[in-house]
């Protein structure tokens, strides 16, 4: 309404404005008919006096004009006038209004779906009270991860914030009796809810005075979203009782809308007591001051503490801790992190790689702006006749440079909200895009009032940047020698401006073509990349026999059945177990390592912290990762037979000092609880958390020498993945009806660890795509004018006798040359670059030969593209035709 | 055409509060009556007449209102407002020793120096 009521008082003022204009005019008509009435007395006829009257009368837009300003208030009126005027001469020159505005599209396009994620990821808080005083706990290369134990230490113990919760992320499986279904659950500590200091939308959330030990609150709470879409936003579903993982809880309360956990990009389903984790998971979460599981814990600090003397504080807690339980705790420092990106763990790289996507969208724009400018430039050199007559008539300097304005403001303002109407589309699609089937991962960025402030302020500023450029030229322009002279070319300090913003323009072009090349290359390798297995041909079945009901005893024969029905399904050619498979979604299990002379078990005296993987006897040949020396393990390495232990290359060259893989065979290590363990093979070393990670040191257990409940089988086999992995399922499911099962192949899970690859590669290849396209927009604006402006100096060149080959240097050489100067700079300068992509992008490197001649290629090749057409019309001239036209 | 004088800059709007100043005039009116006191020896170049009423209205020195002329057309009528009245006044007296002072200083002769 309010919107309404502006536009009708805007509307009224210019109504207003056309009524003076209109006053104005009826006034200065009765002037020149007054004044006929008198030349008509003196004996002229009436038509002969009325064009007397208006010779006499004088310039009459001129005058007419100048009462206007004298007027006085009317800038609105000068405005429409202007824009009128605009309009009409952006609708005699189609080509390049259309040129114009679609290359500030895709500028202001680019920078406001940058900006809206920048906006989303890292400057909009959590939806949740307060957010500035609420900081996640980060424990150096543990990150946020938290034993039970410790963060009860830590939130009895501290005095700096005014609560500390905790959670942590876990799929569980959610019966309501009719259709189970798996969700992604958050288990929480009793005061989650109130820490975030958030109210419900429906119902009541739990605290942490309905915790008294475990299996004492047996609630869960729904997040909006799972409450809409599985039970249709039924408010009677308070206090029904459901089922996780055969688990009975009731449900209380649904979480409000805008509330979608602590983590920016993982929403989860639904939320219960971490005190029922043991009922529900089949193990005991809650004990071991070592088992670092928990997620996060984070709070809002008390008023008036800083960050850093709540670093200290906590510091304190952690020496004490230290002291305490030396076997379990390790001496690391605590520090704060903001909890929406999981501290520093995504946060760096997150915040690195939109930084460096804003500079690079930053970059086209000002690309664009250079492209524009040096188009307004050329323009207005054209149409410096037009300017010099104008001068000559009367205008002032002042109107001539405020029409031309307009004219780049109306341009850069249709751009942008074309842009911006394109950003908004792909934002909202972004919103709703998971990119993942098998995990809530989605990236919330729908745009605010802030993203098209900033698309219309980057609008504005880049129609008066590139409307600037042409307003020396208008200053100097004298209008006698322009219209003695005609429009003829008049070298010299002008074309050099548009030169360099020709330079500057290929040069920012080609960074981007740079990064988008190194990007593409970073993928493509790390899809090659050898990870340690072959993903290829395989499948991976995740298994949940908590849920099943398998629990403690009942898991390992479980196991051997199951290892024995997929083993029969027709094209299997191998199965085996594995905790976790390498490259998965988690953080890995790790275990502290003793060497085998070691007596002290302190996590401080540790002599490496190596990945841990617990497999079943094949697992080497399903996995298809090869032994460097010894043997696997075999059906015949259980509880009765001594502890034995695999170990990769890296874990035997660094803690058992064997250059030689043999060397490493029947050497012994601890783990620490103490336990000696014989290595009787080596495996080729592999990529474990993300393919940028430097080499690691891994060892595996066989699952028959220890009780593992949670595992993922890996399936070799030759039929096809999607026939192969419909008959596992059905394999399993005659098993037990009842156990849920997941299959994906293997390429499928690594998704996630390929997602960042994949996410840069895309994004930095449409920058590139932008900036080739700008390089050619900018390359053909400037060939074709110089071919244009020198068509007569051509067509006496050819009427001598010049060759193709130097009209064709005359014509387009200072194109090509600036083209080079261009391409080397941005070459050089995207070298630079990519090492902001290394965060990101697998072994990013500019310094890639392959790298380096696509960029070298695809510049000649854009520039190859932009001067066809110009060179063709320069080839084409009829000498003869053109000089006649002179 | 040799009888006509090139206005010196600023005196057109002393002109025409003169002019107005003898009784209400529509613009035409005015010229004529520039005219007419200044013994059609001053070139005003008629257009030139309305932006300088514009802004004698807009600093309200004059004031205008529609009414019907002699030739029973439409017109708009200035006439000076107190306002007016006042600068008149003082730029009569400030162009009056403007002109004794440039007439003395160029009548001088070199024996009264």
């Amino acid at each position: 309404m309010s919107l309404l009521t502006s536009l009708r008082s805007l509307t009224a003022k210019f109504f207003r404005s056309s009524a003076t204009a209109d006053d104005l005019d009826e006034e200065l008509r009765s002037h020149i008919q007054h004044r006929a009435d008198d030349l008509q007395r003196s004996g002229l006829s009436r038509a002969e006096a009325e064009r007397r009257a208006r010779i006499e009368f004088g310039a009459y837009e001129k005058f007419r004009e100048e009462s206007h300003q004298a007027l006085g208030g009317n800038f609105f009126d000068v405005l429409t006038r202007d824009i009128h005027f605009a309009l009409r001469v952006l609708r005699k020159s189609p080509g390049f209004t259309i040129t114009a505005v679609l290359t500030l599209t895709l500028a202001i396009g680019a920078n406001a779906v940058v900006f809206g994620v920048l906006n989303a990821v890292i400057l909009r808080p959590l939806h949740v009270p307060q957010p500035s005083t609420l900081w996640g706990l980060e424990h150096e290369d543990d990150y946020g991860f938290q034993s039970y134990p410790n963060y009860l230490d830590l939130r009895d113990r501290n005095r700096t914030f005014q609560g500390l919760a905790v959670f942590s992320i876990n799929q569980e499986t959610l019966d309501t009796g009719r259709n189970p279904s798996i969700g992604w659950a958050y288990e929480i500590s009793g005061n989650y809810f109130d820490v975030l200091r958030i109210q419900p939308c429906l119902g009541r959330f739990f605290h942490s005075s309905d915790e008294h030990g475990p299996n004492s609150a047996p609630y869960i709470v729904l997040s909006y979203p799972y409450w809409h879409a599985h039970f249709s936003g039924d408010r009677s579903v308070i206090g029904r009782v459901v089922q996780i993982n055969k688990h009975l809880l009731t449900i209380i309360g649904v979480a409000p809308p805008t509330f979608n956990g602590t983590m920016l990009f993982f929403t989860p389903d639904f939320f219960f007591p971490l005190v029922e984790q043991p009922l529900i998971d089949g193990w005991n979460g809650l004990e071991g001051r070592g088992n670092r599981w928990l997620f996060e814990a984070f709070g809002h600090l008390r008023p008036g503490v800083t960050p850093a003397q709540a670093s200290t504080d906590l510091n304190a807690i952690g020496a004490y801790l230290e002291k305490t339980y030396p076997r379990d705790v390790s001496k690391k420092q605590y520090s704060l992190a903001r909890p929406s990106l999981y501290g520093n763990f995504l946060g760096r790289p997150v915040r690195a790689f939109v930084a460096g996507l804003m500079l690079l969208s930053g970059l086209i724009l000002l690309a664009a702006c250079a492209n524009l400018g040096s188009l307004f430039a050329a323009r207005a050199s054209d149409r410096s006749r037009e300017v010099a007559l104008r001068l000559a008539l009367g205008s002032s300097r002042n109107r001539i440079l405020r029409q031309l304005m307009t004219e780049a403001i109306l341009i850069s303002l249709a751009g942008g909200a074309l842009g911006l109407a394109g950003s908004i589309a792909l934002l909202n699609r972004l919103n709703s895009w998971l990119p993942f089937n098998q995990y809530p991962i989605h990236i919330p960025v729908s745009p605010d009032a802030r993203v098209y402030l900033v698309a219309l302020g980057l609008a504005l500023l880049s129609g008066f940047l590139f409307g600037l450029v042409p307003v020396r030229q208008v200053l100097r322009a004298d209008p006698y020698q322009i219209v003695k002279a005609g429009s003829s070319v008049t070298p010299g300090r002008r074309l050099f401006t548009r030169d360099v913003l020709l330079v500057i323009q290929i040069a920012l072009c080609a960074v981007l073509v740079t990064s988008s090349l190194v990007a593409v290359r970073g993928l493509i390798r790390s899809l090659n990349a050898d990870y340690g297995f072959q993903p290829r041909n395989a499948l991976i079945v995740d298994v949940n026999l908590a849920f099943a009901g398998y629990t403690g005893d009942n898991v390992p024969p479980m196991q051997k059945r199951m290892l024995d029905a997929v083993q029969a399904v027709p094209g299997v050619q191998a199965v085996a177990t594995v905790s976790t498979p390498p490259l998965g979604m988690g953080n890995g299990e790790r275990r502290n390592i003793y060497k085998d002379d070691s007596a002290d078990l302190r996590a401080s005296k540790s002599a490496a912290l190596p990945f841990l993987y617990v497999v079943s006897p094949n697992y080497f040949t399903a996995a298809g990762t090869a032994l460097l020396a010894g043997r696997s393990f075999t059906a015949h390495d259980d509880m009765h037979t001594p502890r034995l232990a695999i170990v990769n290359q890296e874990f035997a060259q660094t803690i058992l000092n064997s250059s030689n893989p043999t060397d490493a065979l029947g050497r012994y290590f601890r783990l620490d609880d103490g336990t000696r363990l014989q290595v009787v093979g080596v495996a080729e070393n592999g990529k474990y958390l993300n393919l940028a990670e430097s080499q690691q040191p891994a060892f595996f257990l066989p699952l028959f020498q220890i009780l593992w409940s949670e595992m993922s089988m890996v399936v070799r086999t030759n039929r096809d993945p999607q026939q192969a992995a419909s008959a596992v399922r059905t394999a399993l499911h005659t098993l037990d009806p009842g156990l849920p099962v997941e299959v994906n192949t293997w390429n499928r899970d690594l998704d996630g660890v390929l997602f960042p690859s994949r996410v840069a590669t895309i994004a930095l290849g449409v920058l590139g795509i932008m900036g080739a396209i700008l390089s050619i927009t900018g390359i053909f604006g400037m060939a074709a004018w110089s071919v244009s402006r020198r068509l007569r100096e051509l067509g006496i060149r050819m009427a001598l006798g010049a060759q193709r080959r130097e009209v064709l240097s005359a014509a387009l050489g200072r194109a090509l040359r600036l083209l080079a100067i261009g391409s080397a700079a941005g070459l050089l300068l995207g070298i630079l670059a990519t090492r902001v992509l290394a965060f990101i992008v697998y072994q990013a490197s500019a310094r890639d030969p392959l790298v380096l001649a696509g960029v070298v290629f695809a510049m000649a090749a854009l520039g190859l593209i932009a001067t066809w057409i110009p060179a063709q019309r320069a080839l084409s001239l009829d000498p003869l035709l053109l000089l006649h036209e002179e | 055409m040799s009888g006509e004088a090139q206005l010196l800059p600023g005196t057109l709007d002393l002109l025409i509060l003169k002019a107005v100043s003898l009784g209400p005039l529509h613009g035409y009116g005015v010229l004529l009556r520039i005219g007419q006191i200044s013994a059609s020896a001053l070139l005003i170049e008629q257009g030139a007449l309305y932006p300088a009423l514009f802004r004698l209205v807009r600093q309200g020195l004059l004031k205008a209102t529609w009414g019907t002329s002699d030739n029973n057309r439409r017109a708009k009528f200035y006439d000076l407002t107190a306002a007016g009245r006042k600068r008149l006044r003082a730029e009569t007296e400030d162009w009056n020793r403007l002109a004794t002072a440039i007439a003395s200083a160029l009548a001088a002769r070199p024996e009264e120096i």
